[in-house]
This record gives structure tokens, C-alpha cells and sequence, in this order.
């Protein structure tokens, strides 16, 4: 459990510390596991609204409005619709279960297909973003609560502060004018290759789009990053090792920066949501091929079956996230009590 | 700082504002002296005050005096570039950008202080109660918190205009519906850290009642995080009803806003009709970061307040 620096030693014997750990992520598990299923209830209560607002809409929608009623009438036999919501959210969680997403009939392709070909370019734009969001803001951060009240200290609370109160589209708006229009330096739209190493050929195409949203997150990260390190700062093991003369640079090193990690970590759990609702717009403003702008076009074509899976997707990557940033709280730092 | 560092959560970072030792806050005055002197001397704090009266003028008392029609647009002044009757240009619609601007202020700022306002309350009600009772309806209404939070917003957003093409009045309540989570679970981290206070103990000892030590006792010493939680929510109101707008899932288009301005303009950013972009973008720019400013300060004015104690 010495991963963490600087930390008193924490109550109770080694095996005793691991069980509550271990109930603790347990405990955690169960309750990701309720929210998970509060999750696809709703997305699915919404689409019985739509569907009972007016009468037959989905089979409507996929059949086309020259559907004779024995062929409505058939859909919804066939699909559970004409049942009470209970016995539709036990179909569709069944489906889910069995990983069958259906068929987006706006494409005529499998979701699991069309989300297979999508998400891809959405982990590349997420994570060179968040890889890169994250070497700003974890060395400025740090920097920011050495150099408190100095030079640095209020650009850099400037400069994320006006990031933080500027909405993502905003951000890419900016990008577009200074580095496509006003200097024709990288072109505004993402590349449309089809799979994602072919996004790789045109990387000029992604800067753009992978800076909007490094920025995004960046303004996220950095509102936490400096108060979490002037906290660091304050502890008594950074007073002790000054004290027994190790240098500033391994102080900083050993102890704030590894201590500051354990935020991260949390962090970039609960970034999630703010960095979903980032992509949704990059990929809306720079034409992304991703599942966010699918999520849009879904909502626009009335495709329900991908409107559902991404919904129930995000659902289940925040609620990991969340599970990511409390477990690895409780088991990176040994003064969390369970 | 020491009681308030150590391991301190990220979420838990946020709500340092607040939690005053003490009994019932309204027996003292001099604290609320300590922070309306702490915020006025933070010359932020009043730039942001400034901005937000003088967005709130724009707006509301701006139409009265300069006025123009937002009705129907002049087709003989369509993309027309600033200058002579138009001092911010035309659309492409041809509709004054100015008088626009000011018009379409007005849903953006009352969007932002009734949805504040109203989830901020909602939430301090159950977090309150979540917290000082703990046990299952904490669990309960904890887990409530956590599929509201797990449901990206902008996403349901969309799903839920798609089904209600909604109003004014209906885009709040939906606003309120997912706003009042993250102030709920704020005021429960704080109450329930003050149920274990001397002075709620002393109540119960005396007999109080549930009611009355939520009331008077949880809900008086949270003052400082639900004024800073208002003002950020009302700052984030205007921030995701702007993201609504410009992805066209908002108020209708026949309603002037200043995100529905932008998701016009946009698509003449190439042709070099920054008129149609810029002072709309500026306008939401200035009004978030006005509310935020004012957010940060009182979060510090009340961090004084707890250490000059």
C-alpha cells in the first residue's frame, strides 16, 4: 500500500486494510450497477414517451408513412411495442444483455457495427486530447502553486479561467478563425476516411478538432490541478522533507507530483461527462465522423436504436468513470476510511 | 487552511465555502460584515457585478430605447456589413444584429437565474435531508443523484427536444430536472459533516425536532456553498442552454437567442461575416465569465470568513 509518499500508516493489519478494500470496491460495484440500471430505464422511458405521444411513432418512422396498419400492427407485435413498458424494458435489457443493439434502419447496418467503426476515431480524438490536456495541466499546475501569487500563477488562472467560462464551441470557433481562415495553416474539417488509421493519414485535419478538446479539458483539469497541489503543499511531509534537506527538486518531485497524481486520477474519472459533452460539439463544429455527431444525426433521422445505444454507452462510460475515480481514490491513497 | 487540506476530494474542493461553526447563523451579523467587505475589495468581484447589471441593461432596458424590428427581416439588407442604421450589421435573414443581440439576451438571463435559483433550492432540500438522515434514503436518494449525473445532459437534451419541442417555460423545468444533482450532492457533503456539530447535538438534547434543526440549524450554516452553488449553476444555465441553441435543440428558431444567432452565423464564418459570430459570441462570453467571477469571489469571501474566525 506504499505507493503514496509521506502517508502515515494506515490503521490495522495489512490483510484486514485489503478486506475492507475489497468490500468497499464490491459495495462500489453494486451501486455502479443500480445506477447503470436507472440509466437505461430512463433512456428507455423516453422513448416510450415519444412512441406513446403518438400512437405507432416508431413504426411509423422505420416502416415510412405509406405503412398499411396490418404491417404496424405486425411491427409491433414483432418488436414488443404494443406490450406494457415493463415488458418492452425487459426486451430491450434482454437485447442489451446479449449485446444485441439492433439495426440502425437510417443506415441499414448494425449498430454494433456502426459503433464499431465509430468509436475508434472517437478514443483517438479523446485520448490524444486527454494525453495531451493532461501534460499542460499537471506541470502548470504544479507550477502555479510553487509560484503562488507570482507572474505564472495569474496567467495561468487567466487563461483557465477564461477557458473554463468559454463553451466548447466558442473554443472552436476561435481555432477556426486564427488557424483556417485568418492564416490557412489547418483546414477546418476532420478527416472523412473510414476507418481510423486512415484519419491517421491526414493528421493536419485533426489538430484542429484534438485542440478544441485538449483545451475543453484542460479548463477542466486545471480549476482542480493547482488547488489540489497548494493543498500538497501544506502538509506536513513536504514541511519534513524540506527540513531533512532534500532538494526542492526531489520535494517536488517525490512528493508533490506523485501525490498529485492520485488527483488525477480522480479527475479524469469525473471528467467524463464534460468531456463527452465536449466531443458531441467538436464533432458537430469540424464534422468528425464520430459517435457524437452519430448521436446527432440519430436524434435528427429519428434513429432509435442508436439513439438508445449511445445514450446507454455514455451511461455506462460515466458510470465507469466514476468507478474508476473511487476506487482509484480509496486504493492509491491510504487515508481515504471506507 | 490544515483543518480544510489533507484528503480533500476534488469534489469536496469546491465546497470549502461555507459550513460555519456556530449555532444559528442569523444571531450574528458581523460575518456577513467580514464577507461583503472581503468580496467588495476584489476588484474581479465588481467587474463581474458590473458586467452582469450591465448584460441585465442591455437586455431589458436596451429594446426600449433602441429600437428595431425583430419580427421581420428587411430582405433589402440581408449579410449587410456594420455601418449606418446597422451598427453590428445585418443577417442573413437580414435582422439588426444589435437590437438582436439585446432581445435575444433576455432568454439566456432568465433561463439562468430561474433555473439557479430553483435547483439550487431543490437540491439544498434534499441534500439536506439526504444527509442529516442518512441510512436508505440516503442510499436512495444518493443513487437517484448518480443516474441523473451518469446521463450526459447535452445528449438527453436533445432526445428530450426532439420529443417536446419545448417552450420557455418547459426548457427550465427539463433545466431544473438535471440541475438541482450537483448542489444536492454539495449540500449533503456539508450536512453530513454538520449533523456530528456540538450545536445539533445540543438541539437534539433539548428535544429539537428534525424539522427544525434542518431548517434552522443545516440550512442557515450552508449559506456560503448555496450562494456560490446559485452562481455557478446560473453561469452553467447559460452555458448548456447556449450549447442547446447552437446545436438547434433548444427554444425555436423563430425565438431570438444568442446561441440560435451563432448556429446562423457560422456558416458564413468563411465568407468573413465575423458580425454574424463575434458580438453574439461575446455576449454569452461576458456573461458566464461575469457570473463566474462573482462566484469565485464569494467562494473566497466565505473561505475569509472561516479563517479569520
Amino acid at each position: 500500500m506504499n505507493l503514496v509518499p509521506g502517508n502515515c500508516q494506515a490503521p490495522g493489519e495489512p490483510g484486514q486494510e485489503r478486506h475492507l478494500i475489497t468490500g468497499f470496491i464490491i459495495r462500489r460495484l453494486g451501486q455502479s450497477i443500480v445506477v447503470l440500471i436507472g440509466v437505461t430505464l430512463i433512456a428507455y422511458l423516453l422513448l416510450y414517451l415519444l412512441n406513446a405521444q403518438s400512437p405507432n411513432y416508431i413504426a411509423r418512422v422505420i416502416l415510412t408513412s405509406r405503412a398499411l396498419p396490418p404491417a404496424i400492427k405486425q411491427f409491433n407485435q414483432a418488436n414488443f411495442l404494443n406490450r406494457s413498458f415493463f415488458v418492452q424494458y425487459g426486451h430491450f435489457m434482454w437485447n442489451l444483455v446479449r449485446l444485441r443493439l439492433g439495426t440502425s434502419y437510417f443506415h441499414s447496418q448494425s449498430v454494433k457495427s456502426l459503433l464499431a467503426n465509430e468509436l475508434p476515431r472517437d478514443i483517438l480524438l479523446g485520448g490524444l486530447s486527454l494525453i495531451f490536456s493532461l501534460l499542460i495541466a499537471i506541470p502548470l499546475g504544479i507550477a502555479q502553486a510553487v509560484k503562488r501569487n507570482k507572474t505564472v500563477d495569474y496567467v495561468g488562472t487567466a487563461v483557465s479561467f477564461s477557458l473554463y467560462s468559454m463553451p466548447p464551441y466558442a473554443i472552436a470557433i476561435i481555432l477556426i478563425q486564427l488557424l483556417s481562415i485568418s492564416f490557412h495553416i489547418f483546414p477546418a474539417e476532420a478527416p472523412q476516411g473510414q476507418g481510423w488509421l486512415s484519419m491517421l493519414e491526414h493528421p493536419s485535419g485533426l489538430v484542429l478538432p484534438v485542440v478544441s478538446l485538449t483545451l475543453v479539458s484542460y479548463a477542466y483539469f486545471s480549476r482542480y490541478m493547482r488547488s489540489s497541489a497548494l493543498d500538497t503543499l501544506a502538509q506536513d511531509y513536504i514541511r519534513t522533507a524540506r527540513a531533512k534537506g532534500l532538494p526542492e527538486r526531489l520535494v517536488l518531485w517525490r512528493h508533490l507530483l506523485k501525490n498529485s497524481l492520485v488527483t488525477v486520477v480522480t479527475l479524469v474519472g469525473l471528467s467524463i461527462p464534460t468531456v463527452i459533452t465536449g466531443t458531441l460539439i467538436i464533432e458537430q463544429v469540424f464534422n468528425f465522423p464520430g459517435a457524437g455527431l452519430e448521436y446527432y444525426l440519430a436524434v435528427t433521422q429519428n434513429d432509435f436504436q442508436v439513439m438508445l445505444a449511445i445514450t446507454v454507452l455514455v451511461g455506462i462510460i460515466t458510470v465507469l468513470g466514476n468507478l474508476m475515480a473511487d476506487i482509484g481514490y480509496a486504493i492509491l491513497d491510504p487515508r481515504v476510511r471506507y | 487552511m490544515s483543518a480544510l487540506g489533507g484528503g480533500l476530494n476534488p469534489r469536496e474542493i469546491e465546497l470549502e465555502a461555507g459550513a460555519a461553526e456556530g449555532g444559528e447563523i442569523a444571531v450574528t451579523g458581523s460575518p456577513w460584515k467580514l464577507v461583503g467587505r472581503t468580496f467588495a475589495q476584489n476588484k474581479l468581484a465588481l467587474v463581474g457585478l458590473g458586467l452582469i447589471v450591465l448584460m441585465f441593461l442591455f437586455s431589458f432596458i436596451g429594446p426600449l430605447i433602441y429600437h428595431t424590428n425583430q419580427t421581420y427581416g428587411n430582405i433589402d439588407f440581408v449579410n449587410q456589413a456594420p455601418g449606418g442604421s446597422f451598427p453590428l450589421g445585418a443577417d442573413d435573414e437580414g435582422y439588426n444584429i444589435l437590437g438582436r443581440l439585446m432581445v435575444a439576451g433576455r432568454p439566456s438571463l432568465e433561463v439562468g437565474l430561474a433555473v439557479g435559483f430553483v435547483s439550487v433550492v431543490f437540491g439544498l432540500i434534499v441534500g439536506a435531508i439526504s444527509g442529516y438522515f442518512g441510512g436508505w434514503l440516503d442510499s436512495l436518494l444518493m443513487r437517484i443523484v448518480d443516474i441523473g449525473l451518469a446521463i450526459p445532459i447535452v445528449l438527453l437534451f436533445i432526445f428530450m427536444a426532439d420529443i417536446f419541442k419545448p417552450d420557455l417555460l418547459l426548457l427550465m423545468i427539463l433545466l431544473v430536472l438535471i440541475s438541482w444533482l450537483v448542489p444536492a450532492r454539495i449540500v449533503r457533503g456539508e450536512a453530513l459533516s454538520l449533523r456530528t456539530r456540538e450545536y445539533v447535538q445540543a438541539v437534539k438534547g433539548m428535544g429539537g425536532g428534525s424539522s427544525r434543526i434542518i431548517l434552522k440549524h443545516l440550512i442557515p450554516n450552508t449559506i456560503g456553498t448555496i450562494m456560490v452553488t446559485i452562481t455557478f449553476q446560473v453561469a452553467n444555465s447559460i452555458l448548456v442552454l447556449s450549447i442547446l441553441q447552437f446545436l438547434g435543440s433548444g427554444l425555436p428558431p423563430t425565438t431570438p437567442t444568442w446561441g440560435g444567432m451563432l448556429e446562423g452565423g457560422i456558416a458564413f464564418l468563411q465568407d468573413g461575416y465575423w458580425w454574424q459570430v463575434y458580438p453574439a459570441l461575446v455576449c454569452i462570453v461576458l456573461t458566464i465569465v461575469a457570473f463566474n467571477l462573482v462566484g469565485d469571489a464569494l467562494q473566497d469571501a466565505f473561505d475569509v470568513r472561516l479563517q479569520e474566525r
